[in-house]
């Protein structure tokens, strides 16, 4: 195998894992805070569209962009509403959001279908995309990649080093104590749930504006409960994300490989790889730690009412 | 506006819910026609009222709930149970792709058992395909949420690749679709020049059997004291594993026939798009019915309209078919709204002896 080979599919690894990375990203503060939010598709799926749609419309890809996270805040909204301030089953309502969003987002980009746009072109840095191996895999991508590692870097200080990270916690481990101790449980979840929604739907802006620059019906391909059980693979911490999403990436883009060295072996054949590595993983995981709840945020879907 | 718990869940409120997200989906449905620049009304009679204004109308509506209901008659068992299995689309597409290729295999075949051994091949794949996800649950302990939906994709995929491959028509003109199936592997229809078939029958019958199962069998108590509290099943001694496998795969084998239902009724061969996301809109259904086998016909009559209003809508007034989809959602989001009102109450806040608790949330 040649370094060109290897830089290559580092390159397509890091590209594939991307829109994986920012779900899960999102999806782990808000279950962090103790909300399970099952909508991850739906909400990637309304930002693609949104996305697209204003990039077709604007023609400015940062506008794509911002309609995006947008959208994906909006549609969160909806969620964090009914599950919080409602108080409804997390499970069943996180459900209803990714139905909503798959049927929102098909409805709202049925007329964009075969439209393309110019997407995010690689934005080489120079001298670091230079370093053998790894350097066009970092450093030769687009710039919603750079930004993920910027959001990665940032989830990961927020998380560990600062006192609003404590907060997240401890609202998603206790909630009563938290409340006890003055904090809005219910503002924080609020947050948490919108700052997911706002990934989610940058994540649908990367599919919908860089990864493959076109609007087509659910292009997030299953990608939401990808990295919901991603966050359980990583067992809710930042820096097993960002391992578990290149992971991911790599078990995506296997047929490449395969097809590089002669196989034939039929595409949807091949496309059910990740779907059986998330299997897998879960597995795997499972097995080991036999009692999920000893990773887990203690109060994980569970609902918060004040006056119970 | 304050949210107060009653001091007993309403069982008015039970069954007013539903009503009430209807009613909630039909104005917001008025309002997003307005907004599409569509006359509000008329719209909202073009997608619910006009589809099932004639008998053919009707027929065809029963053509849609017959795999909605079949698909939502396992999913009540599972999630009275809390056994989220969000895998009957999966389920009916892999219950499709093997009864489809039993159903060509038996293309020359004439017989009284040439239908009984299609539906029971689509049965025995359904089943299978939910008992992965048994199994993984019971022997892994892995979450059966994420691994029902990703069997759901991996099922979606074989389908694809065996249209593409094995089971295409070698007569057809390169489509990825298999070949026409028999006239006597087709399920007969009930009456002439419409389509609603027999399965309806089956899924009415299956209907009366949970029904009966829920109230008057061990069993039905035993899912029933599961779903409410895990610990006191397990106290009494009640087999939570074996209880897992076969809700299950009782799910999985009625997610099957419901896809036999499709492919050798109106649909009448493989094709790629063969579920309208049948599997996901039983999971409103279940939810809107209550779970209650009355409730969950009802239901599936109210999903199965949608269907047909997003066919309407789209002939009638060139509006996307996937209006559908956003129906089905907002209604779910409604009823899970309305939901609260079962187990609280909305308390205006001049009337509140508690207000120091309350501004603290």
């Amino acid at each position: 195998m040649d370094i060109s080979l290897i830089e290559n599919i580092l390159f397509a690894m890091v590209r594939t894992g991307t829109p994986l990375l920012l779900v899960a990203l999102g999806a782990m503060m808000s279950e962090r805070s103790g909300v399970l939010n099952l909508g991850q598709e739906g909400m990637i799926l309304v930002g693609a569209a949104c996305g697209f749609i204003a990039a077709y419309a604007g023609g400015s890809l940062g506008l794509g962009v911002i309609a995006a996270v947008a959208a994906g805040v909006a549609v969160s909204l909806i969620f964090a509403f009914i599950a919080l301030t409602l108080i409804s089953n997390q499970v069943a309502t996180g459900l209803a959001l990714t139905i909503f969003g798959t049927g929102l987002s098909a409805f709202l980009g049925a007329a964009y279908v075969g439209q393309t746009v110019t997407g995010f072109a690689p934005l080489a840095i120079p001298l670091l995309s230079d370093i053998p191996l790894i350097g066009k895999a970092l450093f030769a991508q687009d710039a919603l990649v750079y930004l993920s590692f910027i959001l990665f870097a940032a989830v990961f200080v927020v998380m560990r080093y600062t006192r609003l990270g404590l907060i997240i916690r401890a609202v998603g481990e206790n909630p009563d104590v938290a409340h006890a101790l003055g904090y809005k449980v219910l503002l924080v979840r609020y947050c948490a749930v919108m700052f997911g929604g706002g990934m989610a739907g940058l994540a649908g802006a990367y599919l919908s504006l860089a990864y493959t620059p076109m609007w087509s019906e659910g292009i997030a391909a299953g990608r939401g409960w990808i990295a919901l059980a991603l966050v359980v693979f990583a067992s809710w911490r930042t820096e097993r994300i960002l391992l578990g999403a290149w992971l991911f990436g790599f078990a995506s883009i296997l047929h490449l490989l395969l097809q590089g060295y002669g196989y034939e072996i039929s595409p949807n054949l091949l496309a059910m790889l990740p779907y059986v590595v998330t299997i897998l993983v879960l597995v795997m995981m499972m097995y080991r730690q036999k009692n999920q709840g000893l990773f887990a945020p203690r109060s994980l879907g569970q609902p918060y009412h004040p006056l119970k | 506006m304050r949210i107060e718990k009653r001091l007993h869940d309403s069982r008015l409120m039970v069954y007013l819910s539903p009503l009430l997200a209807l009613l909630l989906t039909l104005v917001s449905g008025a309002l997003l026609f307005a907004l599409l620049g569509r006359p509000p009304l008329a719209s909202l009679y073009t997608f619910f009222i006009a589809p099932i204004s004639d008998l053919y109308g009707l027929s065809e509506l029963a053509v849609k709930v017959t795999p909605l209901l079949l698909c939502a008659i396992g999913l009540t068992l599972c999630f009275k149970a809390k056994i989220w299995n969000i895998g009957a689309e999966g389920q009916f597409v892999f219950g499709a792709l093997i009864g489809g290729a039993v159903t060509l295999q038996l293309a020359d075949s004439e017989g009284f058992w040439v239908l009984p051994t299609i539906i029971l091949s689509g049965a025995a794949a359904g089943l299978a395909w939910a008992g992965i996800a048994a199994l993984l649950l019971t022997r892994f302990n892995a979450n059966e949420i994420l691994t029902t939906i990703m069997l759901n994709y991996i099922a979606v995929n074989l389908l694809l690749w065996a249209v593409h491959g094995p089971l295409k028509d070698p007569d057809g003109l390169n489509f990825p679709e298999s070949a026409l199936f028999a006239s006597q592997t087709l399920l007969p229809v009930l009456f002439e020049d419409y389509r609603v078939s027999i399965a309806l029958f089956i899924a009415l019958f299956m209907l009366i059997v949970i029904w009966v199962v829920l109230t008057r069998t061990l069993l039905g108590f035993q899912l029933r004291v599961m779903g409410e509290n895990q610990n006191a099943a397990r106290f009494a001694g009640f087999k939570g594993k074996t209880l897992v496998w076969l809700l299950l795969c009782f799910s999985g084998a009625m997610a099957g026939v419901a896809a036999i239902s499709e492919t050798n009724g109106p649909v009448g061969q493989l094709i790629p798009t063969l579920s309208l996301g049948y599997g996901y809109a039983a999971i409103i259904v279940v939810f809107m019915g209550r779970m209650h086998p009355l409730g969950i016909l009802l239901a599936s009559c109210l999903l199965g309209l949608t269907y047909l209003g997003g066919e309407m809508a789209q002939i009638d007034q060139g509006l996307p078919k996937s209006i559908t989809g956003l129906f089905q959602g907002m209604l779910l989001f409604y009823l899970l709204a309305c939901d609260l009102l079962i187990s609280y109450r909305l308390v205006s806040s001049s009337h509140t002896k508690t207000a120091t608790i309350d501004s603290a949330n």
